[in-house]
C-alpha cells in the first residue's frame, strides 16, 4: 500500500542526495523528506577530498552542501549514521540496520560507488587505504607530509590528484600503473603522455607495466608494495585507486531491473515507477550518443538530481545535458566534456608542450568529446558542439588562430 | 559580514548576510537560493554560477581573470557586467552588492 503521506525517502547523502532534498524544496515539494545517509556527516563535496582539502586550501565547512541547521530550517530529516538494509518495494517501506522501517511514497536511491579494493596480501596493513570519503581523506593527509613517501596504485584521476596534492604537502609520490599508460581507461594517449610529463617535472615517479603482487608491510605498518618482477616500491602510504563499483546491491536485492549500475530512463527513474537512483549508482541514457553509460561525476549527479525533482514535482524535464567534469592538478585546469564513443579521429588544437591545448575526439566531422588542458574556451564551445551533434570543418578546429567563437559559429 | 541581495530571474529578492571570505556563489549556494547552480563547487570550471552585477559595483567586485572570461564568453545570455559569482570574494567592502541572475545556468 503507498502512503502518501509518507514523502520522499532518499537514501545515500551525499552529493547526489543532498542536493536532490534542496531541490525539492526549492521547487516546492511540500511533502516529508527524509535524507539517509550512512555516513556520520551530512552531505558535503567530495571532489576536494583529492585535490584542494587534501593540500589544506579548503576546511570541512567549505566542503559542506549546506550548512547543518538548513536541513532542520528546510524541514528536512537528516538521519546520519544510517545504513539501510532493505527496500521493501510492496509495504513502500525501507528497514535500517537498527531494526527502524521508514515508510515512503517515492524512493530515491543516490547510494553512489565505492572504492574498489585490491584482493592481494597486506592489504589490510596500516597505512593501505582508499579515497572515498571525508574519513578517507582525514586518514590520508594525516600520513603525508615531508620525508613521506606514497605508492598510488592505479593511475586514473583520484591517483594522479593524490600525488600532485602529496607533492604539494613535501611527501615523495610514486604511482604505479598496471595498463601501459596511465588513465588509460579514461584519457586518450595525448593526454596521458601530457600528465605524466607533467607530473614527471613535479617529482613524481611512474611505474608502468606494473603488475602488484603484494603490500609488504613491518609492525602491521606498510613498508612496500611488490610488483610481479619481484622489485618492492617503498611507502609509508599505499593508495589504492582502480575504479569504483556502483552500490546497487540493495535494488538487485529489491528485484528493480540493475546492469552494472541501477538502469533508469531519462527522468532517473528505475524499472519501479515510485523508484527513482540518481548519481554514480545509476545507469542511464545517454542520447547524444544513443546509449545506456555509467557516469562517475558530480555534474551527472547534479543533472539527475535535477531531473528527479523535476519530474516528483511535475515539472517539465530540461534537455539533456552534455556530461563533464573536471580535475585539478598543480597548476593544470582539466576540463572533459562528452564520452569518446565510436571515434575514428583524434585532433589535437594548441600545443602540449605549452600545457594550453584540447584534444577533440571525432566520429567523421561530428564531436563526441573535448579533453582540455588550462583552455578554457575549447571546453566550453566543444561542449557545445558535442550537443549539437553537427559537423564541424576540421581544417579550422585545429588551426589556434581561428578563435572558438568563429569554429563553432 | 557583507549585506548581499540576491535578485532571481523571476524577480525575486533575497536579502542575505554572508560571511567575508565566502564567494558571493556560496553564499547563495549555502542558502539554498534558486538560480545559482554552481555546478563544480567553486572551481571555475561550468559556469553555472553566472549572474549580473549592478552596475554601481562593477568596479568594487573588479575584473575577471582570463580563465573566467573564457568560460563566460560561451555561457548563455552573458552581458557586459556578467561574472561568474564563485570568483568573486566577499569583503566589508561589498556589503550592499546587488546581484541578479539569469533565466538559466544550463
Amino acid at each position: 500500500m503507498t502512503d502518501s503521506g509518507a514523502g520522499v525517502v532518499i537514501v545515500g547523502a551525499g552529493h547526489a542526495g543532498g542536493t536532490v532534498a534542496a531541490l525539492l524544496r526549492q521547487y516546492g515539494f511540500e511533502g516529508k523528506i527524509t535524507l539517509l545517509g550512512e555516513e556520520p556527516i551530512a552531505p558535503y563535496q567530495r571532489p576536494p577530498l583529492s585535490k584542494a582539502w587534501l593540500k589544506g586550501e579548503a576546511d570541512a565547512e567549505s566542503l559542506a552542501l549546506k550548512p547543518l541547521s538548513f536541513y532542520a530550517e528546510a524541514g528536512i530529516e537528516l538521519i546520519l549514521s544510517a545504513k539501510v538494509t532493505e527496500i521493501h518495494r510492496s509495504a513502500h517501506t525501507v528497514s535500517l540496520a537498527d531494526g527502524r522501517v521508514i515508510p515512503y511514497s517515492t524512493l530515491i536511491l543516490a547510494t553512489g560507488a565505492r572504492a574498489r579494493s585490491l584482493d592481494i596480501p597486506g592489504v589490510d596493513l596500516a597505512g593501505v587505504l582508499t579515497l572515498r570519503s571525508a574519513a578517507d581523506a582525514e586518514a590520508l593527509k594525516a600520513l603525508l607530509g615531508p620525508g613521506k613517501r606514497l605508492a598510488v596504485i592505479g593511475g586514473g584521476y583520484i591517483g594522479l590528484e593524490a600525488a600532485a596534492s602529496a607533492r604539494a604537502l613535501g611527501a615523495d609520490a610514486v604511482v604505479i600503473e598496471r595498463e601501459p599508460r596511465i588513465l588509460a581507461r579514461v584519457a586518450c594517449q595525448v593526454l596521458s603522455d601530457f600528465f605524466t610529463d607533467y607530473h614527471r617535472r613535479h617529482g613524481v615517479a611512474f611505474e608502468v607495466n606494473a603488475q602488484v603482487e603484494r603490500l609488504e608491510g613491518a609492525g602491521g605498518k606498510v613498508t612496500g608494495v611488490r610488483l610481479a618482477d619481484g622489485r618492492v616500491i617503498a611507502c609509508d602510504v599505499a593508495l589504492i585507486g582502480v575504479g569504483a563499483p556502483p552500490n546497487d546491491e540493495l535494488a538487485k536485492d529489491a528485484g528493480l531491473e540493475c546492469a552494472g549500475g541501477v538502469v533508469v530512463d531519462e527522468e532517473a527513474r528505475t524499472s519501479d515507477p515510485d523508484i527513482f537512483a540518481i548519481g554514480d549508482v545509476s545507469r542511464r541514457p545517454m542520447t547524444h550518443y544513443g546509449r545506456m553509460f555509467r557516469l562517475e561525476s558530480v555534474a551527472n549527479a547534479l543533472e539527475q538530481a535535477r531531473l528527479a525533482a523535476s519530474a516528483i514535482t511535475g515539472r517539465p524535464p530540461a534537455a539533456q545535458e552534455v556530461t563533464w567534469n573536471w580535475s585539478d592538478q598543480y597548476d593544470l585546469k582539466y576540463q572533459f566534456a562528452g564520452v569518446p564513443f565510436d571515434v575514428d579521429d583524434v585532433l589535437v588544437r594548441g600545443d602540449p608542450a605549452a600545457a594550453k591545448f584540447a584534444v577533440f575526439h571525432l566520429k567523421g566531422d561530428v564531436i563526441q568529446a573535448v579533453e582540455a588542458v588550462n583552455a578554457p574556451a575549447e571546453f566550453m564551445a566543444g561542449r557545445q558542439l558535442i550537443g549539437q551533434r553537427r559537423p564541424i570543418s576540421r581544417a579550422k578546429l585545429a588551426d589556434t588562430a581561428i578563435s572558438m567563437k568563429e569554429v563553432a559559429a | 559580514m557583507a549585506k548581499i541581495t540576491y535578485i532571481e530571474h523571476s524577480g525575486a529578492e533575497h536579502v542575505l548576510d554572508v560571511k567575508t571570505g565566502l564567494s558571493v556563489m556560496e553564499g547563495a549556494v549555502k542558502n539554498n537560493i534558486p538560480g545559482i547552480d554552481a555546478d563544480c563547487g567553486g572551481a571555475c570550471a561550468c559556469a553555472t554560477c553566472h549572474v549580473y552585477v549592478d552596475e554601481a559595483w562593477k568596479d568594487k567586485v573588479g575584473t575577471p581573470s582570463a580563465m573566467e572570461e573564457s568560460m563566460l564568453d560561451f555561457a548563455e545570455n552573458v552581458e557586459p557586467n556578467s561574472r561568474l559569482s564563485c570568483q568573486i570574494k566577499v569583503t566589508d567592502e561589498l556589503d550592499g552588492l546587488v546581484v541578479r541572475m539569469p533565466e538559466s545556468q544550463h
